[in-house]
């Protein structure tokens, strides 16, 4: 037989159960609960991105046609008054009043005292040529005749021209505005340079940011207008195509990029088209930096959501498995409880099919040996060898009953009770039950009771269980050949029973483990499954303590205190 | 003084049958029976001083037994034997003191003294 502790049987199934269930239970409730208090807050912050993204962008569209509409609307309302003018001062001077190269300085002087925007003035006749200027190009277009230029043609053809932005003869990008009058049988034109620097002005009232733009493009396409970052005047501008767009339109747009926002807004005539470039991903700036700071917060929530589904989770199943634990013990305690119960049962039943026919040979032999008594077995050897052997018989069944009478008085005490016992007396009679094995293995079983311990109110036969539990280890540690010994002592509130023995002892990592439920080192099945650990419940249940320590060199010795109240 | 009369009633017939004839040989009349009902016949037509009952029959059993003996012989005094121990038949529905108990196996001597002991008692209550 092993020499080894006999302890708690494993429940096998119960050991792997009560490692690897609450660990799949943890799993699920950690993974359900992440995932209902995350997957709101994940979708809370994915559509709080987009109804902001999307509500901004809208602000911005807005925003940006009223922009657009607005500098197209100065540009019409500013060429048209340009038109208004030349043409007042055409209609109300006769041909010759406009020749007169004093006369036209003096209207050119007074348009200048008010604004710069009229550059030149020019009186060209109905052949092309030029009849009088007046200017800072003098000298490049004093005798030019304009019959092959297209605006010549046109503003001939319709009375007033305004033209795109073109180089001329003074080769300098300029753009003209020119009225035809007609007079009786005379037709002249007045033609006046605009300053394309009030243009571009007028565009850029109001504030841009710095990634920003706001231009001028023909039907072509060509810029009418210098720009910040869009291209040089009268070459083709650096964006999107919009010559052919219509009406006021806005589009976002990744330029080079980035978002960009662009607005037009139609000029009918001249055919131009208003461009505005609004760069959003720089307004947009602070909004992102919000959006991170949100989306952090968020993060930081989630982060904190889930260290407190983990850490409670964990809780719980600590708290699962402890009452599990708790429920596990008390569960093998009702068991063993009911085991007892039916023991108890059994070994009355034997005891008393074991009685009777003990009773008839009792009565039988003791029948024999009166017949015998009134026989001569002194001269008759052979009924005096009958005799001997009716004697040999009575001893045996003396020794039967008293076997039966302790078997009987261990069944009886299964239930129970509590009542004023002697200890000592509980102890020698577990020791008597043990002493024949104890014999047959050559341990010898010392004792050393206190002659004054005080008798207490307990249950005797749960105690005798315990003792019989713990004197049947120590039995099985020996194994063969070894010494028990037994102590009881006590002080002002306690009694202490000592038993120790002389075996291998309990290595330290086991030490701590022995009264566990579910802890043994026995193969399942054997032992006799009254565990270390119901004996801890019902020392415990009778108010006492069971400790147990071994030496580095061997041998072990539990102690037993139970209250003496 | 005259030889008592007592009645064994055991389903076990080799322990009767020992029995007897040890208690005979003791200056004893003795006369054995195996069941309750054979008992409460014998009583009709003969009479005992004291009854021997073992407490755990087939049929009717002790108990019963010795109830209805007691009702048709109120001056017997009847002494249970039993292989279980006195105590636990206090409260399995006899109420008996504990005088009119014998836990088997009972030595002779020890037997015939109770007997002796029992009739006088009942001898004085009557």
């Amino acid at each position: 037989m092993a020499a080894q502790r006999d302890l708690a049987d494993r429940n096998i199934q119960g050991e792997s159960m009560s490692s690897s269930y609450p660990d799949t239970w943890r799993r699920k409730i950690v993974a359900v609960t992440l995932a209902f208090s995350l997957i709101p807050l994940v979708g809370i912050g994915v559509a709080i991105h987009y109804q902001y993204d999307s509500a901004y962008d809208k602000k911005v569209i807005e925003a940006d046609a009223v922009i657009v509409q607005n500098r197209r609307a100065a540009i019409e309302l500013f060429l048209d008054k340009c038109v208004d003018q030349i043409r007042i001062i055409s209609e109300t001077h006769s041909l010759e009043q406009l020749r007169d190269q004093a006369n036209l300085n003096k209207i050119f002087n007074v348009i200048q005292s008010k604004a710069k925007h009229i550059i030149d003035l020019n009186v060209i006749d109905e052949k092309g040529t030029q009849l009088c200027y007046v200017g800072p190009y003098y000298e490049k277009l004093k005798s030019v005749n304009y019959a092959d230029q297209e605006w010549f043609q046109a503003v001939m053809a319709s009375h007033v021209y305004i033209s795109d932005v073109f180089p001329g003869f003074r080769e300098i990008p300029h753009m003209v505005i020119a009225v035809a009058t007609s007079d009786t049988n005379k037709v002249w034109i007045l033609r006046a340079t605009i300053n394309s620097d009030t243009i571009s002005s007028i565009l850029r009232q109001g504030q841009l940011g710095s990634k920003d733009d706001v231009f001028i493009v023909n039907r072509e396409n060509i810029l009418q207008t210098g720009t910040r970052s869009s291209g040089k005047i009268m070459e083709r501008a650096h964006s999107p195509d919009f010559s052919s767009a219509d009406g006021t339109r806005v589009e976002k747009i990744n330029f080079k990029g980035e978002e960009t926002i662009f607005a037009t807004s139609e000029i009918t005539k001249p055919k131009w088209i208003v461009v505005l470039k609004d760069n959003i991903e720089e307004e947009l700036e602070p909004i992102y930096v919000a959006q991170r700071v949100v989306f952090l917060a968020l993060g930081a929530g989630a982060l904190l959501i889930a260290i407190a589904i983990l850490l409670t989770t964990r809780f719980l199943t600590n708290e699962l498995i402890r009452m599990e634990r708790k429920k596990a013990l008390s569960d093998e305690m009702a068991h063993h409880s009911s085991k007892m119960a039916a023991i108890g049962k059994l070994a009355a039943g034997v005891a008393h099919e074991v009685n009777n026919p003990l009773a008839i040979i009792d009565a039988t032999a003791g029948w024999m040996g009166d017949v015998l008594r009134k026989e001569d077995t002194v001269n008759n050897p052979n009924l005096k060898e009958c005799e001997d052997c009716v004697r040999k018989i009575e001893r045996q069944v003396e020794r039967c009953r008293s076997v039966v009478h302790r078997l009987l008085g261990f069944a009886r005490r299964m239930n129970p009770t509590r009542e004023m016992t002697d200890v000592n007396g509980v102890l020698s009679e577990t020791i008597g039950f043990l002493m024949h094995e104890a014999h047959q293995r050559d341990i010898s079983i010392h004792t050393d009771y206190d002659p004054k311990l005080p008798r207490i109110t307990t249950d005797p036969a749960q105690l005798q269980q315990v003792f019989l539990n713990i004197v049947n280890n120590a039995i099985d540690a020996i194994g063969k050949k070894g010494e028990i010994n037994i102590r009881t002592s006590h002080s002002r509130n306690e009694l202490r029973i000592e038993i120790g023995d002389d075996g291998p002892g309990i290595p330290k990592e086991i030490l701590e483990k022995i009264f566990d439920p579910f802890f043994t080192t026995k193969d399942l099945g054997s032992g006799t499954g009254l565990g270390l650990s119901i004996s801890h419940g019902i020392i415990s249940q009778l108010g006492g303590t069971i400790s147990a320590m071994s030496n580095d060199g061997g041998g072990a010795i539990f102690c037993i205190s139970l209250p003496s109240t | 003084m005259e030889k008592l009369r007592i009645l064994l009633v055991d389903d076990e017939e080799d322990f009767i049958d020992s029995l007897v004839k040890r208690l005979k040989d003791r200056g004893v009349d003795a006369v054995g029976v195996t069941s309750g009902i054979k008992a409460l016949e014998l009583l009709s037509v003969q009479d005992f001083d004291v009854a021997i009952l073992d407490y755990r029959m087939p049929g009717m059993d002790g108990v019963e037994t010795h109830r209805k003996m007691k009702e048709k012989c109120p001056h017997l005094s009847i002494i249970m034997l039993t292989g279980q121990s006195v105590s636990d038949l206090g409260v399995q529905g006899l109420e008996l003191p504990d005088e009119n108990y014998i836990v088997k196996p009972v030595s002779i001597d020890n037997l015939l003294k109770i007997i002796h002991e029992s009739h006088l008692r009942r001898r004085k209550e009557l």
